[in-house]
């Protein structure tokens, strides 16, 4: 058992364990490095059983009556038709009709309650199960994920944020796990920052730098191992990591066919790229598809977002099943929170989290099942009201993580997810 | 084009409104001037009567929003498209109104009909990125035309009754020779088109479109500085350009007609008058607002607030009354005159 300076037991069970396993890989790599997982047997086991997680958020706050939850014909609800789904007696917006083709695959609660209109704080609730407080910090859903489903000896990250635009870099979103499992993001869906060697710099050369570095960094783990120095010496063998195999992020690698399907603009590459992560072994995937917050001609805008979202996603739902990934990878399409049944003077909806709808799928979700309901006019649940507390229960135990653990932060049992939320049964098969 | 007796924009008025159950996207006058028909946020039609402001409901032509209206040239039939997808025939004058013929026009909303200067043909835009022309008399198609890319938000007849003009989002503004379905010149309206890099939105387009009736001149309305297209953030905005140059330069607008105090508003429809000055509707977070523009001047000289945000507006053959269709649920009529004493 190793010791920190601190007195606590070792912070991260799944980072001591990727050590070992990486050294016991590799035959005696140095401390504080990273093996690179190479024993075809274990990769086999670790794609059958390795669960993983894929977020779509709809930034901005997506309509839910322009999606999942349409009410064609009342005051409220706006130009578009209700379509009918692969699963008979479900219908969905008519601006969904690829997506409508992969319903067999998806389950719909449409009984969100989350009472925030605030975007920064809706943005919080649904990403970590908690409410923002002033003395409080939480890690997000692929902080949690990271940590908990990345298996031992997995040399890629495990929280992968691929944004519309940006040019990437490392998310302030694990709190209390600390930095190894924060976001590493993808500007535009470009591969991580700085994960090239630079020209005048010889392999050799850096390879004698690296060697170096671990040197003395063992030396200084011997008398001041910390959660911080074993984060900061991570860091460098993640990157060494993404470098050596930084085709993992190149989406350009994928075949020009699969590009068409999915679009040729950002969103459907973004989507191919997720395809691709998942499939090389990362836990959590999260991008965004953007904007929805439309105060302003929210039928136009949604024309337009939709069709978009549409097409790619409905590809990427129909690729997971086609290989056989469904029961091992989460979906979750969520926003910060939905649109006002009311539509205002400018033909726009406005911020609405008293009912609102999420779209799942995979792993212990219902297949083909819609939970929760409105009422006529979507004013308000009806019935299976759900929030966002029970939603993050949910998701982690649709991975097959038990949401009712605890995280040991420095000794201190830390809740994987809010005591006070449980996960909805109904959602879970 | 005579001046009508009375004819003052400056003392433009509202005489009159009549209410409906739903906010109303669009309004036009019959031919003979005895109705103004609407389409609202509901699937009907509704009709009123100028005289007296007596409402009748057309139901059962639509399974959604109307959005776009037009009559025969003799104003016996009525046309309705919606946002489902379908135009619908009703006699204008009926007692108890009935669908004469629906058609599947377009995939997607149709949000634009026109109707030929010889009444023969109407003409329909919408999501399709489709121009279609129909024969009035028995619906049936007679020509599709294309060559827009992006959603088609107005078609409008030349008075010459020899070409046909569309436009689109991005502010691709098309000239067609109808008898051929042949592109024949095109006007450069990027102004009224803007992406927002930020919010990731394509916004704006060819709101309206309407040609002097002398065919001298085209305007294109719609919106311009859009600094929060989500947040109803942008000026209204009209591009005259002037037909009769037929170089490379005649394809940019030779002025923007602009205004001062609007930030939020959009043209919705454009009307030349008999003094030809120009007419605009603008509707958006600044209110519903009629404003009078010279053809040879920036800067409008004269707007009407209206009591609520506006979505259409048209003219009537006498060249005085106003309608407006609005968002709290009326249907306006304003007077381009002083008030009677």
């Amino acid at each position: 058992m190793i010791r920190y300076a601190c007195g606590s037991n070792e912070h991260g069970i799944a980072r001591r364990q990727f050590l070992g396993s990486a050294a016991a890989a590799t035959g005696g790599l140095l401390a504080g490095g990273i093996g690179i997982f190479s024993h075809p047997a274990v990769a086999d086991q670790l794609q059958s059983d390795q669960k993983r997680i894929v977020v779509f958020n709809m930034h901005g706050g997506l309509s839910q009556l322009e999606s999942w939850d349409p009410k064609p014909g009342t005051d409220t609800g706006g130009p578009f038709l209700a379509i009918p789904t692969s699963v008979p007696g479900i219908h969905i917006s008519e601006l969904l009709p690829k997506t409508a083709q992969q319903m067999h695959h998806l389950c719909l609660a449409r009984g969100i309650n989350t009472s925030e209109d605030d975007h920064g704080k809706g943005t919080y609730m649904m990403l970590t199960g908690r409410r923002q407080t002033p003395a409080s910090n939480f890690p997000q859903l692929g902080a949690v994920a990271a940590k908990t489903l990345t298996p031992t000896n997995h040399s890629l990250p495990g929280h992968i944020v691929i944004t519309p635009g940006g040019s990437g870099g490392r998310g302030n979103d694990s709190a209390y796990l600390g930095p190894m499992y924060s976001s590493i993001s993808l500007g535009n869906g470009n591969p991580p920052q700085n994960t090239t060697r630079p020209e005048n710099l010889s392999e050799a050369s850096n390879g004698a730098r690296q060697d170096f570095r671990r040197t003395i960094n063992e030396r200084f783990l011997n008398r001041r191992r910390t959660a911080v120095t074993e984060a900061f010496a991570y860091s460098f063998e993640q990157a060494e990591q993404l470098m050596r195999q930084r085709d993992v992020f190149d989406v350009s690698k994928e075949p020009a066919v699969d590009v068409e399907r999915y679009g040729t603009h950002d969103f459907g590459r973004h989507c191919l790229l997720a395809r691709r992560l998942l499939e090389q072994g990362i836990t959590f995937v999260q991008l965004s598809h953007s904007n929805y917050d439309t105060h302003n001609e929210n039928f136009n805008f949604h024309i337009e977002q939709m069709g978009e979202f549409d097409r790619s996603f409905a590809c990427f739902v129909a690729d997971l099943a086609d290989r056989g990934m469904l029961d091992s990878t989460l979906i979750v399409v969520l926003s910060e929170f939905g649109r006002t049944p009311n539509i205002n003077l400018y033909y726009g909806r406005d911020h609405w989290s008293k009912a609102w709808s999420v779209c799942l799928g995979g792993g212990r979700f219902p297949r083909g099942a819609v939970y929760g309901s409105t009422n006529d006019n979507g004013t308000e649940v009806k019935d299976g009201q759900v929030d966002h507390g029970s939603l993050f229960h949910t998701y982690l135990q649709a991975a097959g993580v038990d949401s009712t653990g605890s995280f040991d932060i420095d000794g201190r049992e830390m809740p994987i997810a809010d005591p006070a939320a449980s996960a909805v049964a109904a959602l879970l098969t | 084009m005579t001046i009508p007796e009375g004819f003052d924009p400056k003392q433009a008025h509202v005489v009159s409104q009549w209410a409906h159950d739903r906010p109303l996207n669009a309004c036009r006058f019959d031919p003979m001037g005895r109705y103004v028909f609407c389409g609202s946020e509901d699937a009907l039609v509704e009709r009123f009567n100028l005289a007296d402001g007596v409402r009748t409901n057309f139901s059962g032509g639509h399974q959604s929003w109307v959005q776009a209206i037009a009559h025969s040239k003799d104003g016996g039939q009525t046309m309705s498209a919606g946002c489902d997808g379908k135009i619908t025939w009703w006699e204008s004058s009926a007692a108890e109104p009935k669908p004469i013929r629906t058609i599947d026009a377009h995939k997607g909303w149709v949000r634009t009909l026109d109707v030929s200067p010889d009444g023969s043909l109407l003409a329909s835009g919408g999501n399709d990125n489709i121009v279609r022309l129909w024969n009035v008399a028995d619906g049936s198609l007679v020509r599709e035309i294309n060559g827009h890319t992006r959603h088609i938000y107005n078609v409008t007849f030349h008075p010459s009754g020899q070409f046909l003009f569309s436009g689109d989002l991005i502010g691709t503004l098309k000239q067609w020779e109808f008898a051929t379905g042949t592109e024949t010149r095109s006007f450069d309206a990027a102004p009224l088109h803007s992406y927002n890099g930020g919010q990731q939105v394509d916004f704006g387009g060819v709101r309206a479109i309407a040609v002097s009736p002398d065919g001298k001149w085209l305007v294109a309305g719609g919106l311009h500085k859009a600094t929060n297209p989500l947040g109803a953030v942008h000026e209204p905005l009209v591009l005259l350009f002037d037909m009769q140059n037929q170089t490379e330069e005649g394809r940019k607008p030779v002025r923007q007609l602009i205004t001062e105090g609007i930030p939020g508003g959009v043209v919705w429809r454009l009307k030349w008058l008999s003094d030809g000055s120009i007419m605009g509707l603008s509707g958006g977070s600044t209110g519903g607002l009629l404003l009078f523009w010279k053809p040879d001047t920036e800067k409008d000289f004269h707007r009407l607030m209206l009591p609520s945000l506006a979505r259409d507006m048209d003219l009537h053959p006498d060249g005085l009354q106003v309608a407006t269709a609005h968002h709290d649920k009326h249907l306006r009529v304003s007077r381009l005159a002083a008030k009677a004493t």
